[in-house]
């Protein structure tokens, strides 16, 4: 029942945290800015519309935002809440989790150089150079976590998390969580690594990819990149959810976490240029060398 | 065995009709005998892979320390079954591929082909010292054969030369190898070997010296410098028998020599995973950096055993640690990346193949487009690629999440620390960055080479091969759809194999724990597809009655966008090959456009090969200038050369005399 409740707030609340980013985004620049639900009529709209698919194209063109929307969905239903169980659950399901979205991205890719446009080639050949070396942070740092929880899935590690645990392992959470919160910003193209406002196709990394596509499956590619930052939020969000709490709580805090979360992206975004492309690689190995540091202070401190 | 014998007759006799007879009839019987024995030989190998039963048969024979001894056991037969498998695909695509090269597919190549799947065999199952060395060199030769079947281009020679010579380094490290066993045991018979306490001693020389002599064929690095080369060069089914299982008869002689010297020493795992990890890093980075596709897939092969050796060397780690789950994890997804890497690379190097014949091309440059003319083909290679970079819900996913499982298990013991678990955190990091980029490499791959326009006339006037060669390609990805889907039976097909390889220092019924998971991750599979299907369903039905056009690219309101202005495969690799510049040093000669009246630019990069460039080409450079001092005692002239063997004859007999 609450599992059930933990997906629908996926699916539904999702478009909701790109909305909050924009607002926040619009606040510390003294705009007034677009609606909170602006995402949700972008979607209704789309799903309204026809489509316009280049003569160059096959079927990959459209199999890509269906097996996109469909691999994130998938994970939804990997990611647990506190003490909400997830739909799937067994040892080593962070590692199903983690490459689900490879599975979404290589067929993101394919479905950009279907069109055989040399933008969308170009944002293809970026997204799949900087997820590539954002996938170590994101692995290493599970382990970590899993390390911390005596647990390599993702209820063991998400289910027990409280005071107790921040007390005595505090620092690896805390690099944990800033790995992760690295590859969060450069897995759903924001600032640094990516701007998703720009207007200048040479510059864009996800936005490009997604150029020749409109209508119905441009919707399914935005909604299954709402979706892609909650969960990747929920990894972050989830860790300083109270051990202790009740199911209702949990995901009531959840929803408050994701919001917060979507704040802090907001501000970091506000705060910060893009990196220059070349930046880019330094900051993922980075964040990796934050998250083996957490890997490794797990085993000091028990 | 008798089956298994019948089975290795008719391979090896498979061709002889090809180069006895003309045109085309003899190179379809040949095909047929290999499919024939192929699947005689399977029916053995298949019992004795479930069933974990071991036979042996064993016959005198004249040749000092040789016995015509052999075996099947469980690791045999899992080895065996790619064997078959893949021979028999690739005799039939064959059959179709070289229609019109030569002597019309007749000749020497089917042949060789027979006598190349037969010796593959005899060294999988061969339990005596020289038996092994002489199946092993007879592979070596055949295989040698099939790759310069295009001798009259200097390439394909060069690269033959280069096969020849490496792998013969690689069989002088397994001499040196097996004459030291058999100076300490006395005997060449491996079951003379197991649990040897003579050879105890000397344990980790003889691990080293497997691992360059085994590590040569099977294509570690820096010993990979022959891959690039020959599959290149070789007709496309020889490549893909050759990279797909041929290699991989490296990875059975190391294991099965390990399976015979008892328990190994933790460091032997850490420098297989040391091997491993750069293998597979290296691999999938000088992959990246291909211009040719079939030299692309080799680069691949190299990652793959990577990963096998990563597996292989966790696998290890558990064993000496005494540590069942990891153990069992670990050697049970090595193994079946084995098989897995033969049902992909096999897959992709077939999918080349039909690339090749019907563009003219291997250069990914210089294609586009195919999958509007070659739709089954793409469709076949789409899967290929999805399966070989760990994707699920295919195979390649399975068998890196059990390397990964044993990982996790590792770094989960009780009582690890930093340093205890340090293999288990290469292992997934290495696994975390080898997957990444290679899903990177094969969205470049079949990006190029299907998607877009095409980028030659060659490319857009191709047109899809025929059944011969489809139908193989078909069948081998639906083995990559088969195992992703049917993960939870794996484990009980590996853990004979398992038993069999650690002679039971291991309980490998630690791997049956791995059945829920995989059924689960399966369970998941089926939720992920049906989603797909749902999300598509959806679609069609809110675009019906609405208008659909079918428009051009956006192109940014350029007037004149032509086919060459299309993102290239070396552009895409590009952010990749800069970013890990410092290991692959890319060279790149660039003719800028300049002046008022600018001529022609032009642009050409290229990938050195570290081991190849700078460790063996200077090595054997200087090795042969060191020789050439001795040209000065070759004269030419007769009377010399006749007063040199007058000079040794009286020298050896008063040597003769003196020593009495």
């Amino acid at each position: 029942m609450f599992a059930a409740v933990n997906i629908a707030l996926a699916l539904v609340l999702s478009p909701l945290l790109l909305g909050v980013i924009n607002r926040t985004k619009a606040v510390v620049a003294g705009r007034k800015g677009q609606p909170l639900l602006q995402t949700y009529y972008d979607l209704w709209k789309l799903m309204h519309k026809g489509a316009a698919i280049s003569r160059t194209t096959s079927w990959i063109f459209i199999a890509g935002p269906a097996t996109g929307a469909a691999a994130a969905f998938t994970a939804a239903l990997f990611m647990p809440c506190g003490t909400v169980p997830a739909v799937f659950s067994f040892q080593g399901d962070l590692i199903v989790f983690a490459y689900l979205f490879g599975l979404a991205r290589f067929f993101t890719i394919l479905a950009a150089l279907d069109t055989g446009s040399a933008f969308e080639g170009m944002g293809a050949s970026r997204e799949a150079a900087y997820s590539a070396m954002a996938e170590p942070a994101l692995l290493l740092a599970l382990a970590a976590l899993a390390r911390e929880a005596g647990s390599a899935s993702l209820a063991g590690i998400y289910g027990q998390y409280g005071a107790a645990h921040w007390s005595t392992s505090g620092p690896t959470l805390v690099l944990a969580i800033a790995a992760m919160f690295v590859v969060l910003l450069a897995e759903n193209c924001r600032i640094p690594v990516d701007d998703p406002t720009t207007h200048l196709e040479l510059t864009m990394i996800h936005e490009v990819m997604v150029l020749d596509h409109g209508g119905v499956d441009f919707a399914f590619i935005t909604w299954s990149a709402s979706l892609k930052l909650w969960l990747f939020g929920s990894l972050i969000v989830g860790i300083m959810l109270p051990a202790g709490a009740t199911p209702p709580e949990s995901l009531a805090l959840r929803v408050g976490g994701m919001l917060g979360l979507a704040v802090a992206v907001g501000i970091t975004e506000s705060m910060m240029a893009r990196l220059r492309l070349v930046r880019v690689p330094q900051l993922l190995t980075g964040a990796g060398a934050l998250a083996l540091l957490a890997l490794m202070l797990s085993f000091s401190m028990r | 065995m008798a089956l298994l014998f019948v089975s290795i007759a008719l391979l090896a006799l498979s061709g002889v009709p090809s180069i006895v007879g003309r045109g085309r009839a003899p190179a379809l019987i040949a095909a047929a005998l290999a499919v024939a024995g192929a699947s005689v030989g399977s029916i053995p190998a298949a019992r004795a892979l479930v069933s974990g039963e071991s036979s042996s048969f064993s016959h005198a024979w004249q040749i000092p320390f040789a016995s015509f001894s052999v075996g099947l056991d469980a690791l045999s037969a899992l080895f065996l079954i790619p064997i078959f498998l893949l021979t028999a695909l690739s005799a039939v695509y064959g059959y179709s591929y070289l229609r019109g090269h030569g002597r019309d597919g007749a000749g020497a190549s089917p042949f060789f082909f027979g006598i190349l799947a037969a010796s593959m065999a005899m060294v999988v199952i061969a339990r005596n010292g020289m038996l092994f060395l002489i199946s092993w060199e007879v592979m070596a030769l055949s295989s040698f054969f099939l790759v310069t079947h295009d001798d009259a281009s200097e390439r394909v020679r060069r690269a033959g030369i280069t096969y020849l010579v490496a792998t013969h380094i690689g069989t002088a490290f397994l001499l040196a190898l097996f004459a030291l066993m058999a100076m300490r045991t006395g005997s060449m018979e491996f079951e003379q070997w197991r649990g040897a306490a003579s050879l105890a001693p000397s344990a980790g020389a003889l691990f080293l010296l497997a691992l360059v002599g085994f590590g040569t064929k099977a294509g570690f690095m820096p010993m990979h410098v022959w891959l690039p080369e020959a599959h290149p060069a070789a007709p496309s089914h020889v490549s893909a028998v050759m990279s797909g299982v041929m290699i991989k008869t490296g990875i059975y002689g190391l294991m099965r020599m390990l399976s015979l010297w008892g328990a190994p020493a933790e460091w032997w795992g850490w420098t297989l995973i040391a091997v491993g990890a750069v293998s597979g890093v290296m691999g999938v980075l000088s992959a990246l950096a291909q211009h040719e596709l079939k030299a692309l897939l080799a680069y691949h092969s190299v990652e793959n055993i990577g990963i096998i050796a990563l597996g292989l060397g966790l696998g290890l780690v558990g064993v000496s640690r005494g540590m069942p789950a990891v153990a069992a994890l670990a050697l049970g997804g090595a193994l079946l990346h084995v098989i897995n890497h033969a049902v992909f690379k096999g897959l992709l190097f077939l999918g080349a193949g039909a690339v090749i014949r019907a563009a003219g091309t291997g250069e990914i440059d210089r294609l586009g487009g195919l999958i509007k003319r070659m739709p089954r083909t793409a469709a076949s290679f789409l899967v290929g690629s999805a399966a070989i970079s760990g994707l699920p819900p295919l195979n390649g996913f399975v068998s890196e999440f059990l390397i990964y499982l044993a990982a996790f298990a590792l770094l989960g013991a009780p009582g690890a620390t930093v340093f205890s678990a340090m293999p288990g955190l290469a292992v997934i990091a290495s696994l975390a960055l080898i997957g990444g980029l290679a899903a990177a490499c094969f969205a470049k791959a079949f990006g190029t080479i299907f998607l877009g326009e095409p980028r030659s006339d060659a490319a857009s006037s191709s047109t899809e091969p025929p059944l011969a060669m489809r139908a193989p390609m078909t069948i081998l990805a639906a083995g990559c759809i088969a195992i992703g889907l049917g993960a939870p039976l794996v484990p009980r097909m590996l853990a004979p194999a398992v038993n069999s390889f650690t002679a039971g220092a291991i309980d490998a019924s630690a791997l049956a724990g791995a059945v829920p998971i995989l059924t689960m991750l399966v369970a998941a599979s089926a939720a992920l597809i049906a989603v797909a299907a749902a999300a598509l369903i959806v679609r069609r039905r809110l675009l019906s009655g609405r208008e659909v056009k079918r428009t051009v690219t956006w192109d940014c309101g350029y007037a004149a966008p032509t086919t060459r202005m299309q993102y290239t495969a070396s552009s895409f690799a590009q952010p990749l090959t800069s970013a890990f510049g410092a290991l692959l040093r890319v060279r790149s000669h660039a003719e800028g456009v300049d002046g008022l009246f600018p001529e022609k630019g032009s642009f050409s990069s290229h990938a050195r090969d570290f081991s190849r460039e700078d460790v063996f080409e200077p090595l054997f450079a200087t090795v042969a200038s060191w020789l050439a001092r001795f040209r000065v005692i070759q004269h030419g002239n007769v009377h010399l050369y006749i007063l040199y063997i007058a000079v040794a004859l009286i020298s050896l007999l008063a040597w003769s005399f003196g020593g009495r």
